[in-house]
């Protein structure tokens, strides 16, 4: 899928949980929240722009998401 | 044996019975008092008229102005009765019980009086009731039988009202003077029942009659809801429907199939015709009262553009070639298969509709994860109120509303957040305007000034935060910032109830002064004095609850804005009892329905996740198939896949994406780069207009099932016709099912929630036979609770404690600019529903027959717009052209519109901004901008002549075929 348009929604995750005051907690809350609701065509393109374009226009956050608690 | 005793004084539990008519409303009183009416004893709650407790104690007291919808009025004087030891003759529907008094209803003289008040009737009133449509549905003909009326000494040749010209301004109902008694029932059913205060009686005696507005009924400030023709003892308010068809022979009770309220219906049929729909009295959710589209709206049910036999084409270009069910079955099957073959088992999905029952979509979902092998299944809540779906699932524990419609009546407070009640909910909005009217307190946050804020009679909001679009989230924590700072927080509740570390988290967040009314004052467009006044009084009125819509979950940060209400409703104590409460108004009648059955992609029946074990186990043994634990893609990615090529099947029931969903240019693309689109629907939708295969689907009044309105209330819809299409649309998808290798064994709908209330906690104790018991019910209905649940989080939220969320304002990135400098927001009106398939093939379009672009006098005079001309709307996605409509309801800088009409292309201009948690898109908010011009756009142009093809290769004409 057009990465351009999952990079948006990542990031939209991202802004939300950046409230969160722990950001241990945060990642977990965005990795949790990709794997609950994103279908896996969509996890492995992320993941592999993650993996192969070093995330570039992702939310730092998200990325570390990602990198951390999600494996393709 | 033991001898039951029938003691007269021992407390009787009341039974009513919704086809008596007991004169005045019922009290509530929990004194009970004891008289003694025509010999016998009764005891009844203090606050009951003599009236009431007659009829419950079996005898009718004649009367003709008096009814049990309306307060008594005491005008005809033919309910007089006697009581001992008292003077005169006291009407019975306005003198309420006392204890020990002893009540003649019937004597020689009250039999006299009687005669003579229907004398005087009767001598100014036609005798035309052999012909009249009100013959043996008609109180006045049943109290002049019921008194004895013998003969008429007054002659019919005096001064008299017969022969009035008759008024037949409104599509549906007829108003004839010369049978009018002036009994005001219907005066009084405008005003209490509806709230629109349209009729009045004008002039005083012999000379008094009723008046709508100036001239006319269609005129006037009528909104067509049906109830003063209900209250109508005559044949003076009558049904268009039955003076052509006469009375009806036999009824039968089921659900609107319009919107969210899911009011109850008497169809009133004549064989398998029907003759009229009214509301029943009965209805868990409206009691007895109506709206135009439920109440009339129901023509299009056999209107001419309807397709009854199935039709399958190669490409969309074909002309459709009509087949017989099986032959379409079969082949839409071998499609889905070859296309599962050529481009993997990802490739198909399906999109089911809130406009389903239950057991459809139930059905479909079990299709597409069962035998298409995937969880692509989503359904048209994802473009409304997914994220009320997530936001409460987070923070209470269940993806619903936490009240029933009447919790209102108890109500203090109440805050109206992008929500439209009489314009969308119209029955629900009519309670909410009875408890204003009583005195309840009004907040109202939507950047246009709805009907609610000054727009109706006696009604008036205490404050209308008319925010900027966009702002929601800010406004919530706005309100926050003063509960948290001011102290005004319930700590107990907080304490007893919810996580605390969350709450003390959300407590340091909200109090942060970037979140304080004043410092987002500029963001809002509010003056923050106003914003903490009205978060004073939501936090300290008393009961206070919070009703929201569209306007709060069509946002980028619609799921936010869900958290932050739940936030607000929790930190000030206001949920778990009556009168209090999160309520989201939904849009269609099954929105909550379509998304408690599992039509969502990450989701089974009842909320859970597709990739729990337990859950996942319980469906493979009961479906006998392997399921797969990958969430599918929601709508919005099944269009991003199908514009790049890789998701190439569609199956639609009951949905038309083509029109109701944004970005239409987009969504188009993806429907032609599909090649099987299979549409199922009553009429050539917008969608189908893209489609290889049409099913032609069975109206409400064509099938079993049932909707679950907005109260989570399971409401049955019974079939009351044969379909003319052949089949209920369950059966068509079980066929389906089976032609791809997976009979499905049903043999009646309730076979189906029978298999629903198996699998599903929330519905163990659901059944078609509880429901004819009881009526309706309210979800979770199980060993718990086996009489369902009105009120949620009593004692303890779903989750166990209520978890507090922060809510960080993000301005929405569509934002404007000086080459779009204004915001379009959307809505809805009363009349039309949705995307207008069904309503704009009624009568209704004498309210609405075009979509039209509202503007703020300021902006259009900057662009030189006079009310009525054509203006072009263009934003970032598109453009389209509307007439204008210069009012002071919007606000300086906002635009708005409704989307009834797929001409408008409403959604053209829409952009594929969506919510971050659910995709929800972000139809409240597109930066656009205005100018005068004077055609229709170019997309405008070309969509109408592809239209006009489509339907030339269905073989209808595009002349008379509605657009
Ligand atoms: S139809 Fe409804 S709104 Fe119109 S006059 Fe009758 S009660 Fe009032
Ligand atoms: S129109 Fe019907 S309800 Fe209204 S005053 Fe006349 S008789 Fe009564
Ligand atoms: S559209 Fe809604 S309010 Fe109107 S009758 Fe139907 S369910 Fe009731
Ligand atoms: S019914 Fe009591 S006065 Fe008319």
């Amino acid at each position: 899928m057009e990465v351009e348009k999952l990079i948006h929604m990542a990031n939209q995750i991202g802004d939300f949980f950046e409230a969160v005051p722990d950001e241990e907690e945060a990642k977990v809350e965005i990795a949790g929240h990709l794997k609950k609701f994103w279908n896996s065509i969509m996890i492995k393109s992320i993941v592999a722009h993650v993996q192969q374009q070093q995330g570039a226009g992702l939310h730092p956050q998200v990325i570390a998401a990602i990198q951390q608690h999600i494996q393709a | 044996m033991d001898d039951i005793k029938y003691t007269p004084s021992q407390p009787q539990v009341l039974k009513y019975d919704a086809d008596k008519d007991y004169g005045t409303p019922k009290s509530d009183s929990s004194v009970m008092v004891t008289l003694n009416i025509d010999g016998v004893d009764v005891t009844v709650p203090e606050g009951t008229s003599i009236m009431h407790a007659a009829q419950l104690s079996g005898v009718t007291v004649p009367k003709l102005c008096a009814t049990d919808s309306l307060e008594p009025f005491g005008s005809c004087r033919l309910c007089l009765v006697e009581i001992e030891g008292r003077r005169g003759y006291p009407a019975s529907c306005t003198t309420p019980v006392a204890p020990g008094i002893k009540v003649k209803t019937q004597t020689p003289k009250l039999a006299d009086v009687r005669r003579g008040v229907m004398e005087l009737y009767i001598s100014d009133h036609p005798l035309d009731c052999l012909t009249c449509a009100a013959n043996g549905d008609c109180e006045l003909q049943d109290m002049a039988g019921a008194v004895g009326l013998r003969e008429v000494r007054y002659g019919y040749e005096g001064e008299n009202h017969l022969g009035q010209a008759k008024d037949e301004s409104n599509p549906y109902f007829t108003f004839d003077p010369s049978k009018c008694i002036v009994c005001s029932r219907c005066v009084r059913a405008c005003e209490e029942t509806q709230g629109t205060f349209a009729l009045t009686i004008q002039g005083r005696g012999f000379e008094s009659k009723v008046a709508a507005g100036n001239h006319n009924f269609l005129d006037s400030e009528c909104v067509s809801c049906g109830a003063c023709v209900q209250a109508c003892p005559t044949a003076t308010l009558m049904e268009k429907t039955v003076i052509d068809a006469g009375t009806p022979e036999h009824k039968v009770t089921t659900t609107c199939a319009y919107c969210g309220v899911g009011c109850s219906f008497d169809a009133e049929m004549k064989g398998e015709e029907v003759v009229r729909m009214t509301p029943s009295k009965a209805g868990g959710a409206n009691h007895g009262h109506s709206c135009v589209k439920g109440r009339f709206a129901w023509g299009y049910a056999t209107h001419a553009d309807r397709i009854t036999t199935p039709m399958i084409r190669k490409s969309i270009h074909d002309p459709w070639q009509k087949v017989d069910w099986d032959e379409a079955i079969n082949y839409a099957a071998s499609e889905i298969k070859r296309i599962q073959a050529q481009y993997g088992k990802e490739a198909v999905g399906g999109i089911t509709s809130s406009r389903c029952t239950n057991e459809e979509v139930y059905v479909t979902q079990k299709l597409i994860r069962a035998v298409f092998g995937v969880n692509n299944v989503d359904t048209c809540a994802r473009v409304c109120h997914s994220p009320t779906g997530y936001g409460l699932k987070q923070t209470l524990g269940e993806s619903a509303g936490t009240q029933t419609f009447d919790s209102v009546m108890k109500s203090d407070v109440i805050f109206v957040m992008g929500a439209n009640p009489t314009d969308g909910h119209p029955v629900f909005g009519s309670i909410m305007k009875r408890r204003l009217r009583e005195g309840a307190k009004l907040i109202v946050a939507d950047p246009r000034a709805i009907d609610l804020v000054e727009n109706s009679p006696h009604v008036r909001a205490d404050y209308h935060l008319n925010l900027r679009p966009g702002t929601n989230v800010a406004l919530i924590s706005a309100m926050s910032h003063v509960i948290v700072t001011e102290g005004l927080v319930k700590e107990e509740f907080v304490k007893a109830r919810c996580e605390w570390e969350s709450f003390v988290a959300w407590r340091d967040f909200v109090a942060k002064p970037e979140n304080s009314p004043e410092a987002l004052a500029k963001d809002l467009g509010l003056d923050p004095q106003k914003v903490r006044e009205a978060a004073r009084l939501f936090a300290t009125g008393g009961n206070a609850a919070i009703y929201y819509g569209l306007g709060v979950t069509e946002h980028s940060q619609g799921s936010t804005a869900v958290m932050g209400i739940a936030n607000l409703a929790m930190a000030t104590g206001n949920i778990g009892r009556e009168g209090v409460g999160v309520n989201p108004m939904r849009g269609q009648n099954n929105v909550q329905g379509s998304c408690d059955m599992g039509s969502m992609p990450h989701e089974y029946p009842g909320y859970r996740h597709v990739s729990d074990e337990a859950t996942r186990a319980l469906f493979e043994t009961a479906w006998g198939v392997k399921l797969s634990a990958d969430p599918g893609l929601r709508i919005t990615n099944m269009l991003d896949l199908a514009a790049e090529g890789s998701f190439k099947a569609v199956y639609c029931v009951g949905e038309d994406i083509a029109q109701s969903d944004p970005d239409t240019q987009h969504v188009i693309h993806a429907l032609e780069n599909m090649e099987c689109v299979i549409v199922q629907d009553l009429f050539l939708n917008e969608t189908a207009k893209f489609a290889h295969v049409f099913f032609p689907g069975a109206s409400f009044l064509e099938k079993n099932g049932t909707f679950t309105n907005a109260e989570r209330r399971i409401s049955p819809v019974r079939k009351v016709m044969t379909p003319k299409n052949g089949m209920e649309d369950w059966e068509i998808t079980a066929k389906f099912s089976e032609a791809l290798g997976y009979p499905m064994h049903y043999a009646h709908a309730s076979d189906i929630m029978d298999e629903i209330a198996a699998l599903t906690p929330t519905f163990h104790g659901v059944s078609f036979k509880k429901l004819d018991e009881m009526g309706s019910i309210q979800w979770p209905c199980n060993a718990e609770a086996p009489q369902g649940t009105p009120t949620m989080h009593v004692g303890e939220f779903v989750r166990g404690k209520g978890k507090f969320f922060i809510t960080q304002y993000v301005p929405t990135t569509e934002r404007v600019n000086t080459k779009f400098p204004l915001i379009l927001t959307t809505g809805r009106i009363l009349s039309q529903y949705n995307v207008g398939a069904q309503t704009r093939r009624t009568h209704n379009v004498v309210w609405h027959a075009e979509d039209r672009i509202e503007i703020h006098p300021h902006d259009a005079e900057d662009r030189g717009i006079q009310d009525g001309d054509w203006v072009d709307i263009t934003s970032r996605a598109g453009q389209t052209v509307l007439r204008a409509k210069v009012t002071e309801r919007v606000q300086p800088g906002v635009v708005y519109t409704t989307f009834h009409h797929p001409g408008s292309g409403a959604n053209v201009i829409t952009t594929d901004n969506s919510d971050w948690a659910t995709n929800c898109p972000e139809y409240k908010v597109t930066a656009v901008q205005l100018t005068k011009v004077n055609q229709l756009s170019d997309w405008q142009k070309e969509y109408r002549t592809f239209s006009d093809t489509q339907v030339e290769l269905s073989g209808m004409d595009p002349h008379t075929v509605v657009f």
